[in-house]
């Protein structure tokens, strides 16, 4: 059992994702996680104002169970499965880091700087995970599908939109990093 | 409830998954803007490896769904705007909060619950996203 409590190596991880979208696709569905926030905007009503939200929202119930799923799995690894090790970030990481002010990086799955109550309900903390949130919400459904439809499922079946996104999600990803990061923090 | 058990396993298994592997860490995307670890490059590079031989395999072999359809994935609609503009708002999205929307859930039951904060803000931003689809470039 203590192998399953490691950190998990990529080449493990890789491989089971790519089963978790084939599983999903034998079944007759498809892997993509940004989807359920659509279909919980419907399941609220969004769609008597909206026409987007106008769906059968029990077409994509089973994309939900897998949220359920997915939450169980992540209280799973965490309680019975945690790694005894802080994570094994690069040195230069570490040290980045430090310097925009993150302590003792690795130890949590999330630096307590940005998701612990104390910080959250301070205007930086708060308007992080705001202004983050919509920022996802709202450009996974204009790109069409996040790291899981478009990333993976995507760059599997070889589809240009797919890496175009993908293209763009590292845009985004290296604006914030390098260039609005430094200001922030 | 019994057609629901497998999408419920798959969802399990797919947690402990992003889990143990880190991909859930906000760190771990940090380093990967940064270019500074193989890690989250690697788990990428493998899923996508492995899911084009699945893809292919199961085309060689014609393989069909448990419905009895041969098994395929959905195109992508076609156009070039909303997916370098929509990738990049999600992009400068993920990289602030450190977690896409898998992750998101995934977290909540790694017992991050100011996580639920993200996920209210991100269902705000696809609402908000439905409200102005016709005005946007696709």
């Amino acid at each position: 059992m203590s192998f399953l409590s490691q950190p998990w190596p990529w080449y493990i991880a890789g491989p089971s994702i790519a089963v978790v979208m084939f599983l999903l696709l034998y079944f007759g569905k498809t892997f993509g996680m940004s989807s359920n926030l659509r279909t919980l905007c419907a399941i609220g009503g969004a769609g008597k104002r909206v026409k987007f939200f106008k769906m059968d929202w029990r077409d994509y119930q089973w994309n939900l169970i897998v949220v359920l799923g997915a939450i169980l799995g992540g209280f799973i690894a965490h309680t019975f499965l945690k790694s005894p090790e802080a994570i094994a970030l690069s040195e230069q990481t570490m040290k980045d880091l430090s310097s925009l002010g993150f302590t003792n990086a690795g130890d949590t799955l999330l630096p307590k700087e940005l998701f612990d109550w104390e910080n959250v309900f301070t205007i930086k903390g708060f308007s992080i995970l705001i202004i983050g949130g919509f920022l996802v919400g709202f450009g996974t459904r204009y790109a069409g599908g996040c790291t899981s439809g478009h990333a993976i499922t995507g760059l599997s079946s070889l589809q240009l939109p797919s890496l175009v996104a993908v293209v763009g999600f590292f845009l985004g990803g290296l604006i914030m990093i390098h260039f609005i990061y430094p200001i922030l923090f | 409830m019994g057609k629901y058990i497998k999408f419920f396993l798959v969802g399990i298994f797919f947690g402990i998954v992003l889990v143990k592997s880190e991909a859930v860490s906000w760190y771990r995307i940090f380093e990967m803007f940064k270019f500074q670890s193989f890690h989250m490059y690697g788990i990428i590079g493998s899923a996508v490896a492995t899911g084009v031989l699945l893809l292919l395999l199961s085309k060689r072999i014609q393989l069909k769904t448990i419905e009895g359809r041969f098994l395929r994935v959905p195109l992508k609609d076609r156009g070039f705007r909303r997916y370098i503009i929509g990738g990049s708002i999600f992009g400068l999205g993920w990289a602030l909060c450190g977690a896409c929307p898998g992750p998101m859930y995934i977290l909540v039951g790694t017992g991050v619950f100011s996580m639920f904060i993200v996920i209210i803000a991100a269902l705000v931003g696809t609402y908000i996203y439905g409200v102005l689809k016709d005005k946007l470039p696709h």
